[in-house]
């Protein structure tokens, strides 16, 4: 009997307990609304086209699917089909690694040496020298410019050039042939890569305080190279994780260029990348749960470099 | 000029630096910058070439004649064809301007709660925005073009311009800016009675003006780049990118209208970055990743 009572108390609490958390919930709700109103539009449109297409590719990288008939349950075929049966997806995963690896760094480097050295420039000078460096990142398709470069006739500014100084005598097929086409993308994907993360590191720099600088002289900081790594960079340290995840996303995600430059599919895949792959699956085979696996392994190799970058980047200047 | 350049380098107005490195550097940079240059001045003599300029051999990267028939032409042409040039202008427009002007819109209102108010949720929504710059847009392209065509977009302009409004670059950006607004401001307009909105349209969005710019620079170019990709098939919806693949694959007799069309899409976006970049770089200095 008094076993019950308790019971029946602990339970009403509960129900208290619940009601009132319920009510407080909606009373923040009510309290927040203008701003969850605010939100609303691009929420809307971000989960729309950004958060469920990942969810939904994720589901989908375990079906057979094909846009006509109703997806079939298949688990994990697909990923070992990918792994073990694919052999263009090694290549696309070796050149995409290419990618992250060479010119992922590279054009980091790059951004952060020409800001570093702009920086040093009179007002007039660096917004010239950044206007030069950021060009061919928002010229659009001024890309297609290199084709005429690399034209494998003797109309090739480069075949010409060469012919003329008679380093050779017959046209190379700078485009169609497997020996220089990865190499020329990554030349062009550099050109082109000067840019959010570029911008960001000139701001960061302008941003120091002069006064460390100073201090730090009177400190015994002797040379350029040693207000660089003691001052410079631990300063930057948001820019420079900022400009970090900017380069490794883009360096991943090479495709257009390849694409423009050594056609689609490039000579024997020698440009082929995972992004190109996962075009070939999704939009000209229609395989679509093929090319949410694809999509799902990117993903994956994306966010966990990020994350790894940004662990080592955190250790600068400590 | 280059050695007034070369004196303001030596003018010790910096500590710590040799004359020497000083000048390597510059010739390091002057070096790349016109490798980086080079295509683009290409680009900008391949325009003016008359037809046998870009045909002789060897070829010439500087125009001897400059002539303007290339973008004659390139009128006629169009004005001929089954579809106007002025329509493929028009419809880039559309979706540019839409396209840039909506997107600072919406990422401007979703930004001022994130970054000024703790509320249920705000947390985790920024989180997954911050998630989401990681990784580029091919991820999604093969979901992104189902929901499109369950919308029923599928050769419309709102298959481009809408995806585009929650570009995650452009709320992250905003939402770092507008965190240098002094709270106070906000508290004393909340003192005289301002509503939330009013605050955000008055107070707030006319504080960011660099951002807006800042966004504008960074959506304006992919738009105005935009081929119609995969979403869009009618001639008439097209837009000029698409137009200026279309003349370049038209071979060698189009060669000429083909680079003043190159141009042309050159240039927009790189007026605007010189118009703007001052204020890109001022809210650039803020955009750290902040955990």
């Amino acid at each position: 009997m008094q076993v019950g009572t308790t019971n029946q108390t602990v339970e009403s609490s509960i129900q208290t307990m619940k009601e009132s958390r319920w009510t407080k919930a909606m009373k923040e709700f009510k309290k927040n609304k203008h701003y969850y109103f605010m939100m609303s539009p691009y929420m809307i449109i971000f989960f729309t086209f950004t958060v469920i297409p990942v969810v939904f590719s994720l589901v989908l990288s375990f079906f057979y699917f094909n846009m006509l008939e109703f997806p079939r349950f298949i688990g994990w075929q697909n990923y070992s089909r990918l792994f073990l049966n694919d052999d263009v997806f090694m290549i696309a995963l070796k050149n995409t690694f290419l990618f992250a690896i060479i010119t992922g760094p590279v054009s980091y480097i790059a951004c952060f040496i020409f800001a570093w050295i702009i920086n040093e420039l009179s007002p007039k000078i660096r917004a010239f020298m950044t206007l030069v460096f950021y060009a061919p990142s928002i010229s659009g398709n001024v890309f297609f410019i290199w084709l005429i470069i690399f034209s494998g006739d003797s109309y090739g500014y480069l075949n010409g050039f060469l012919m003329k100084v008679g380093i050779i005598l017959e046209p190379i097929q700078w485009l169609a042939d497997e020996k220089y086409i990865l190499a020329i993308v990554m030349i062009v994907q550099l050109w082109l890569s000067l840019g959010t993360s570029f911008l960001a590191f000139i701001a960061g720099l302008q941003t120091i305080d002069q006064s460390l600088v100073e201090a730090a002289a009177m400190d015994g900081i002797k040379n350029r190279w040693q207000e660089l790594w003691f001052i410079t960079l631990p300063s930057m340290r948001p820019q420079l994780m900022f400009g970090a995840v900017m380069q490794i996303t883009a360096s991943f995600a090479v495709a257009e260029v390849s694409i423009a430059l050594a056609g689609f599919p490039s000579v024997n895949y020698a440009a082929h990348t995972v992004v190109t792959h996962l075009m070939d699956y999704g939009t000209i085979r229609f395989e679509m749960g093929y090319a949410s696996t694809i999509a799902t392994v990117l993903f994956g190799m994306m966010i966990g470099t990020n994350i790894i970058t940004q662990k080592l980047l955190r250790k600068i200047g400590e | 000029m280059v050695v007034k350049t070369l004196a303001r380098f030596r003018a010790p107005k910096k500590l710590n630096r040799s004359f020497t490195v000083s000048f390597l550097l510059f010739v390091i940079l002057a070096l790349f910058g016109s490798f980086m240059m080079l295509p683009l001045i290409y680009a900008v003599n391949n325009a003016f070439k008359p037809l046998d300029e870009l045909f002789i051999f060897p070829p010439r990267f500087f125009v001897n004649n400059p002539t303007s028939d290339n973008f004659t032409d390139l009128v006629a042409l169009m004005g001929n064809s089954w579809v106007p040039l002025s329509r493929y202008i028009t419809n880039t427009l559309l979706i540019t301007i839409i396209g840039t002007v909506g997107h600072i819109l919406l990422a401007s209102a979703a930004a001022y709660p994130l970054s000024k108010y703790k509320f249920f949720g705000s947390k985790t929504l920024f989180s997954i925005v911050v998630l989401s710059l990681m990784f580029s847009g091919h991820v999604t392209a093969t979901p992104n073009y189902m929901v499109i065509s369950w919308l029923g977009w599928i050769n419309t302009h709102a298959a481009i311009i809408v995806p585009s409004l929650a570009f995650p670059l452009g709320l992250f950006l905003m939402k770092q800016f507008m965190e240098q607004i002094p709270d106070a401001l906000l508290e004393a307009a909340k003192i005289d009675g301002a509503s939330e909105y009013r605050i955000f349209w008055s107070i707030v969005m006319p504080n960011v003006k660099p951002a807006w710019l800042t966004l504008l620079i960074l959506q304006f170019p992919a738009l105005w780049g935009t081929d119609g990709g995969n979403f869009i098939y009618s001639e008439n919806l097209k837009t000029l990118h698409y137009a200026l693949g279309q003349i370049i694959q038209g071979g060698i007799a189009r060669a000429g209208v083909g680079a003043a069309v190159a141009l042309i899409l050159m240039v927009v976006p790189i007026t605007l970055f010189v118009i703007s970049q001052s204020s890109v770089i001022q809210t650039m200095a803020t955009s750290g990743m902040k955990e």
